[in-house]
């Protein structure tokens, strides 16, 4: 006689260790397997969309800071780039490589951060957390000496940067490339081949390439299932054909791929900020000549970079006045959790949070 | 899945870890030592200068949470005289676009990061409050004329002393490593 | 003779009545024993919390008192001073009853540890074997105290406790077995001090064998998926609070001290050493052993619930069998210690590679 047991329901609330935010997750489970998933999201909406059609251009600059908070950068760029394309602005040269060297360190920052916490979630005590924030804190505090700021920096304007860099800037950038490498093996050395990770996650949470694509996911969840895919080479924006480098795919899709990838791309990013340090003008205008209460013509644009979380995409309709009509974000996470369903259904409540770690989740850039 | 190294690559991380034991801390003991922060930082205060202004409430335009309140009244010869400048800080988002977009340089973000208060009605500063003084001095965000008066950021100086504190930041092993080790 | 052995000797010859010379000693000894274990719990929490701090390149506790001696101190004022909190649904008796099904049996297994030449409560002839079975009542208190807090997340994880402990008591006492063979005995003093050389270096695979069992029946990492707090956040002491926390939380060190001192007595020599006083040398292996543990902890990620039982199944016990057998076969033959160390250094080598060749995690995904 076969036992009847009942499926059971367990709330993965809005506040938990783990959910990378304010994310809730209600969760069919049968013994400690995963048979149905609902994700419940919202606890987090601010309205930027709508506030966004009664401030001005500029004004718009500092809530799209607040988006993905843990890389405003290219939040930032995004936006502007997208102002630009319907105000038809020409950026000037040293600004574009400003904008390039900015992005990518931002690139290894989130990245560092997203690694750290997939970590944390397998149960390494926030050691791999605490040593890849010593580097962070370094690129922080590069950045609080130019934007003043250290987390939401407020930084990119429409046709350029706000702020020229004071002297001490690239000395210290060219310090912080020059250790980087070491430290980059160290973390390896800690983590590449441990055993623990290798079997919580090799082949756990498969994104297959086909429903990669069918699902329009982007970033590093995108290359790890396989799909050379990253706009900067792709259709590239800003200056980005003039640099040299690769871009790291994975075999299978799984979480140990899209921490790889990660990994990855952090070495790529320092390879292209070698190059830009060295091919900055040493002089030039940092912001083309726009004015304040901005009107650009009527018309609609789409301005699209890659950030580090994948494809974010600004859609703006503007009619004249100093206000856009209409803002549309697009975010890149919230595409990628679509395939939440598909990649947890089968495993365990524990790689439930693994797989969800992976994808790299911030909810302010869900929720905007 | 087998274990394919044998349990190397667990021994190699905790190597690793055993090799941190002979760091020294990077743990900065606040309140005791602090560290200095840059010069352009944009702090929890705004700075004011009266002198300076001359009421035309260009700031007031640019603040995306519509924050700055100036009310204002023609004095002699035609100029505004400022009545009431106030800048209500819980709902500020420090952003520092009306620091930027001051003609006049009448308006700077501060230096100081610790501004809490208990009451939520003693953050809304009003002019008093806001008036360049001696201990409400201005940071160099958009004012590259206060540079030289501010300290250098500790950042730049992690290989140095700084007034008796070593500030041994970010220290490396010392045994050679190369790449891809 | 054990030093309350002696102590009762001489009650004797001063004609004390006989319910007193039986009564004194043991109640002095147990006395020695609580103070020697609540001391000692508060320097390993101390001890814990500052080089887990220095392994994160950051300093533990150093507020309270010079160095933060006086943390564990200040923490448990403050959990005696919070509020008891049961929830309404709880299975109030049990509720109650859990924290100290689990605390007592701690306390007991240090009656059978021989803290000095001598100093040792009681000398059971089957020393090792009461260890065992004492430490399995602690089970049935964390299923107890999962199950009466009416919460999910202390569900799942009561029904891994369960899983875990009981499937790793049995290499553990089959890599005891061969501790006792070479021996001679079971009684703790007499394997002392048969150990002219240490028995981890006689049995090396005994010994890996029993300290990893040993971290599975501690909760610690990388075994630790019972409190695992990105997961089910606390597990099983979730709705605990106050004293029954308190009770928890020593439970913890203790066993850890209790366990330290088993594998100090068994594997490494007791109090054995050159020039210190004994205890000073008991101490220090005690302070070792928990060292490398809290250094386990702050590398290594958790295991996932089946990959912990298959390692338990298919890995741990039949190499214990295998470690059994060839120690079995070398004590009958006869075989010289310094010939017994390398024999055995080399098949627990040559085990290990073999069995990581043939040892398989088995799979995650269940079709659902």
């Amino acid at each position: 006689m076969a036992i009847r047991t009942e499926p059971f329901y367990l709330n993965i609330g809005p506040q938990h260790p783990s959910t990378h935010g304010v994310f809730r997750l209600r969760v069919t489970l049968d013994g400690e397997v995963v048979v149905g998933l609902e994700p419940i999201i919202g606890y987090l909406h601010r309205g930027i969309e709508k506030l966004a059609e009664t401030r001005t251009y500029t004004q718009n600059i500092p809530f799209t800071d607040r988006l993905d908070y843990l890389s405003s950068m290219t939040n930032n760029l995004a936006y502007c780039m997208a102002v630009e394309k319907v105000g038809a602005i020409k950026v000037p040269e040293r600004a574009e490589y400003l904008r390039i060297i900015f992005s990518e360190i931002m690139r290894i920052s989130s990245h560092m951060m997203a690694v750290g916490f997939f970590l944390n979630d397998l149960g390494a005590m926030m050691t791999p957390v605490l040593y890849m924030w010593r580097e962070r804190e370094k690129i922080m505090d590069m950045f609080e000496m130019v934007c003043g700021q250290r987390l939401l920096y407020n930084y990119m304007r429409i046709g350029g940067v706000s702020q020229d860099l004071p002297e001490a800037f690239m000395p210290a950038v060219k310090k912080f490339l020059a250790e980087m490498p070491r430290y980059i093996d160290e973390y390896d050395q800690l983590l590449a081949q441990n055993e623990i990770l290798l079997a919580r996650s090799k082949g756990v949470g498969i994104l297959p390439r086909d429903t990669a694509i069918a699902i329009g996911a982007s970033g590093p969840v995108l290359r790890a299932s396989g799909v050379k895919w990253d706009i900067r080479k792709m259709d590239p924006y800003s200056l980005y054909d003039r640099f040299d480098f690769e871009v790291p795919i994975g075999d299978s899709g799984d979480c140990y791929d899209r921490y790889w990838v990660r990994m990855l791309e952090i070495r790529q990013s320092v390879r292209i900020l070698e190059q830009a340090v060295a091919q900055i003008p040493e002089k030039g205008p940092i912001r083309a000549d726009v004015p304040q209460f901005f009107r650009p013509p009527r018309g609609e644009a789409y301005g699209y970079i890659e950030a580090p979380k994948g494809n974010i995409g600004f859609y703006i309709v503007s009619d004249g006045s100093i206000a856009p009509y209409r803002v549309h974000i697009y975010p890149p996470t919230l595409i990628n959790i679509t395939a939440l369903q598909d990649m947890v259904i089968g495993w365990k409540v524990a790689d439930l949070i693994i797989i969800f770690g992976s994808i790299d989740v911030v909810l302010g850039e869900i929720d905007r | 899945m087998k274990f394919e190294r044998y349990g190397l690559g667990i021994a190699k991380g905790m190597a690793l870890t055993f090799e941190h034991l002979f760091r020294s801390p990077i743990t900065v003991q606040y309140p005791d030592e602090k560290l200095v922060t840059s010069k352009r930082i944009r702090g929890n205060e705004l700075v004011w200068f009266p002198d300076k202004c001359t009421g035309c409430a260009t700031c007031a335009k640019s603040c995306p949470q519509a924050n700055i309140i100036i009310s204002t009244h023609r004095g002699d010869e035609s100029k505004f005289v400022v009545d009431k400048f106030e800048i209500d800080t819980g709902r500020c988002i420090f952003c520092g676009l009306c620091v930027e977009s001051c003609p006049y340089d009448a308006l700077a973000m501060g230096l100081s990061y610790e501004c809490a208060k208990y009451r939520r009605s003693d953050l809304v500063m009003n002019k008093e409050k806001l008036a360049v003084s001696a201990d409400h001095q201005p940071s160099a965000y958009f004012r590259p004329q206060f540079d030289n008066k501010l300290p250098e950021q500790s950042l730049l100086l992690y290989d140095k002393k700084v007034g008796g504190q070593k500030l041994s930041f970010i220290p490396l092993s010392k045994r050679k490593r190369g790449p891809g080790a | 003779m054990t030093l309350l052995d002696q102590f009762q000797l001489l009650l004797k010859a001063e004609n004390w009545p006989d319910w007193a010379v039986y009564l004194t000693p043991a109640v002095a000894g147990i006395l020695l024993i609580i103070v020697f274990i609540l001391t000692i719990v508060i320097v390993f929490i101390w001890w814990e919390r500052r080089l887990l701090g220095r392994f994160q390149l950051r300093t533990g506790p150093n507020r309270c008192g010079p160095e933060g001696i006086f943390q564990p101190i200040a923490t448990a004022i403050k959990i005696l001073l919070k509020e008891d909190i049961v929830p309404e649904k709880a299975d109030k008796l049990i509720h109650f009853m859990a924290p100290v099904i689990v605390f007592v049996p701690i306390l007991l297994i240090f009656a059978v540890i021989p803290i000095s030449e001598g100093a040792i409560l009681v000398d059971l002839n089957v020393g090792i074997i009461y260890v065992i079975a004492i430490s399995s009542i602690s089970v049935i208190g964390i299923f107890m105290a999962a199950w009466a807090s009416n919460n999910k997340y202390s569900l799942i994880a009561g029904m891994r406790a369960i899983a875990q402990m009981v499937s790793y008591e049995i290499p553990v006492v089959l890599s005891l077995v061969g501790v006792a063979l070479v021996a001679g005995s079971f009684s703790m003093i007499k394997i002392v001090e048969a150990q002219a050389i240490p028995y981890v270096l006689l049995q090396p695979l005994g010994f890996m064998i029993f300290f990893l069992g040993c971290l599975a029946e501690m909760n610690r990492c990388p075994f630790d998926l019972l409190e695992a707090d990105s997961e089910i956040v606390a597990g099983y002491h979730i709705e605990y609070s106050g004293m029954k926390f308190a009770m928890f939380y020593l439970g913890e060190y203790g066993i850890a001290l209790a366990y330290a001192g088993v594998i100090a007595t068994l594997f490494l020599g007791g109090w054995q050493g050159p020039l210190l006083p004994p205890i000073i040398w008991f101490l220090i292996k005690v302070f070792g052993i928990f060292s490398v543990i809290v250094w386990m902890r702050a590398t290594l990620p958790r295991l996932r619930v089946d990959q912990l039982m298959s390692f338990a199944w298919k890995f741990l016990l039949p190499m214990a069998v295998i470690n059994m057998l060839i120690i079995a076969i070398e004590v009958l033959v006869g075989t010289m210690q310094w010939l017994m160390i390398i024999l055995n250094f080399g098949l627990a080598a040559l085990l290990i590679l073999l069995w990581s060749r043939l040892f398989t995690l088995g799979g995650g995904r269940v079709e659902v």
